[in-house]
């Protein structure tokens, strides 16, 4: 198991969030996480960042190791888990490349680097016309691939993704999932957070749905697809 | 009111400028990372001064000084500010490290009054290792003037002058060319990010603090030799002063700082002559002790139409993750 999770619960101040969640995933995988808004989906990505704290008996190991005792840089640069935050959050004051650039802050192999930077730029030719410009003035779909190209830099072990689909178009979207399909077959895991669940579960091999808070269904896709409760709710029935 | 006359204040406004541009790169460099301002700022230019006085009087101690001097004066000058700048980063490190990191999550009032508290602690500190008195600040380099068409020039105002252009300059290359200048450009984006992809936030904030106290430091020195008289309050005048610098240049603007340093060094230079003229004119009696006032008055005035500052973005409260 690369990346398991045992009882995860999060608190917002005194609203609960997450009331105890399991969730496992094997090295290699595609996993969905789908449900409603509010649902908590979000917030398990980003307690697995370690953005926020977790409950005590929250336990979660990544590759025999404890998740918990990393700091939120660690976690990338140690770990390799890399996050897609929701809304991208590019650094926009900096080029396409100074964040590509960012992304390696703590590597130390040079020559990989220029590699992999090399490896964006085949995956997402537009970035590399766009290399010496502000992120900020970046299109809505050249910006998700960039926030992709950033986490492709700075780990490459597991991607989290929250919703790399919002506002994009749907050829748009297609091609974004094809190259989260490319990188998923060179050895990154993927677990993908998304609202558009139709999406989602024809892209994942796994899903878990959440409601409210708690772990409502998990199972596989096609077998997620064809539940009557799960389409009633998240496919428009 | 003569043009040689202009141009002598304006190179007394270029040393005073220096000043107020270096300890105000400190307050905005800081707030820009992380929104929040080191009120201590202001004292860490100070302990500065202080131990810019100790390491230079180490230093003539250990190679002489006068003709038997084994190494020139500005050798020692030199050394002086590299090496009061290295210990008083340090300070900067323990200010972040004790009074501001536990508070990153706490409302910014909570900071502020931290800030004001730790200065407060560094000047009596102060009172009670060197007893409260003035002290002399060692003369390092021989004073020469020379006179430039009638404007007097020492060559202690055009060090001044250079050290502090130069040290801005080294200052923008590091933060538009190295990698640390690139994360703390990121951090001034959206801090909450610069962890996800993978850079150590403390490590730059603590960065940053130690830079913008070791360019305090040089302000510290550089103040000593213009004006050799220290005082453990010396750094709350101009402290302020400074911070209203790093305000009128736009809050976290790099460049903004360093122009309303200088803008501000004129504009109260500028004063005095300026009063002196109305007086002329208008057969009035306005003293020079008028001068903050009006200084300030006009700093007032140009926020009033430029509330951000000269180069700064209009406010936005950064997300959170």
């Amino acid at each position: 198991m690369m990346l398991t999770i045992k009882n995860l619960y999060v608190d917002y101040g005194k609203i609960r969030a997450l009331h105890g969640i399991d969730l496992e995933i094997e090295e290699g995988e595609i996993i969905t996480i789908i449900g409603a808004n509010g649902a908590g989906k979000s917030t398990t990505l980003r307690a697995i960042s370690r953005m926020i704290p977790v409950g005590p008996e929250t336990r979660m190991t990544f590759m025999g190791q404890d998740l918990l005792k990393f700091a939120p840089d660690k976690v990338v640069s140690r770990l390799g888990i890399s996050h897609v935050p929701e809304g991208r959050r590019l650094f926009g004051n900096l080029t396409v490349m100074e964040n590509l650039k960012l992304a390696c802050f703590a590597r130390k192999d040079t020559q990989q680097i220029q590699k992999d930077i090399k490896r964006v730029f085949s995956i997402f030719p537009r970035l590399e016309e766009r290399s010496t410009q502000k992120a900020g003035t970046l299109s809505g779909g050249e910006q998700q691939m960039l926030a992709i190209g950033r986490a492709f830099m700075s780990g490459r072990k597991i991607m989290l993704l929250d919703e790399p689909s919002m506002g994009l178009a749907p050829l748009l979207m297609v091609s974004v999932f094809d190259a989260l399909k490319e990188i998923n077959r060179e050895g990154t895991t993927i677990l993908l957070v998304e609202q558009n669940a139709r999406l989602a579960l024809q892209f994942a091999q796994r899903g878990y749905v959440l409601e409210n808070g708690h772990l409502a269904l998990s199972g596989k896709s096609e077998d997620l697809l064809a539940d009557p409760e799960v389409k009633k709710a998240y496919l428009g029935g | 009111m003569s043009f040689t006359f202009l141009m002598q204040n304006l190179v007394n406004a270029l040393q005073w400028g220096s000043f107020y541009a270096l300890i105000a790169l400190g307050y905005s460099m800081v707030y820009s990372i992380l929104m929040l301002f080191n009120f201590a700022h202001g004292d860490i230019f100070m302990v500065g001064a202080y131990i810019g006085l100790g390491v230079a009087t180490l230093l003539l101690a250990l190679v002489g000084t006068g003709a038997g001097a084994m190494l020139p004066g500005w050798v020692v000058l030199v050394f002086t500010i590299l090496i009061s700048m290295f210990l008083t980063a340090f300070v900067g490190l323990i200010v972040e490290r004790v009074g501001y990191r536990p508070l990153r999550e706490a409302p910014r009032a909570s900071a502020a009054i931290t800030g004001l508290m730790i200065g407060i602690i560094l000047e009596t500190s102060n009172i009670i290792l060197m007893g409260g008195q003035r002290v002399k600040f060692p003369q390092l380099i021989e004073s020469v003037t020379y006179n430039i068409g009638g404007v007097f020039v020492t060559n202690m105002k055009i060090m001044i002058v250079l050290v502090s252009l130069g040290l801005m300059l080294a200052l923008h290359l590091f933060v538009t060319r190295s990698k640390w200048g690139m994360a703390m450009r990121a951090m001034a984006f959206d801090y909450v990010v610069v962890p996800l992809v993978g850079v150590p936030l403390n490590t730059i904030a603590a960065m940053t603090f130690a830079i913008g106290s070791a360019l305090a430091a040089a302000a510290g020195i550089l103040f000593g030799l213009a004006y050799p008289v220290l005082d453990p309050f010396m750094g709350v005048s101009l402290g302020w002063k400074a911070f209203v610098a790093a305000i009128l240049g736009g809050r976290g603007s790099i460049m903004g700082a360093c122009l309303a340093g200088f803008m501000l060094g004129f504009i109260e230079i500028m004063t005095v002559p300026a009063i002196q003229i109305v007086n002329r004119l208008f057969n009035l009696n306005l003293g020079s002790n008028l001068r903050d006032l009006i200084a300030y008055s006009i700093v007032l005035l140009i926020l009033i139409f430029r509330p951000h500052g000269l180069f700064g973005e209009p406010y936005s409260a950064k997300l959170r993750l």
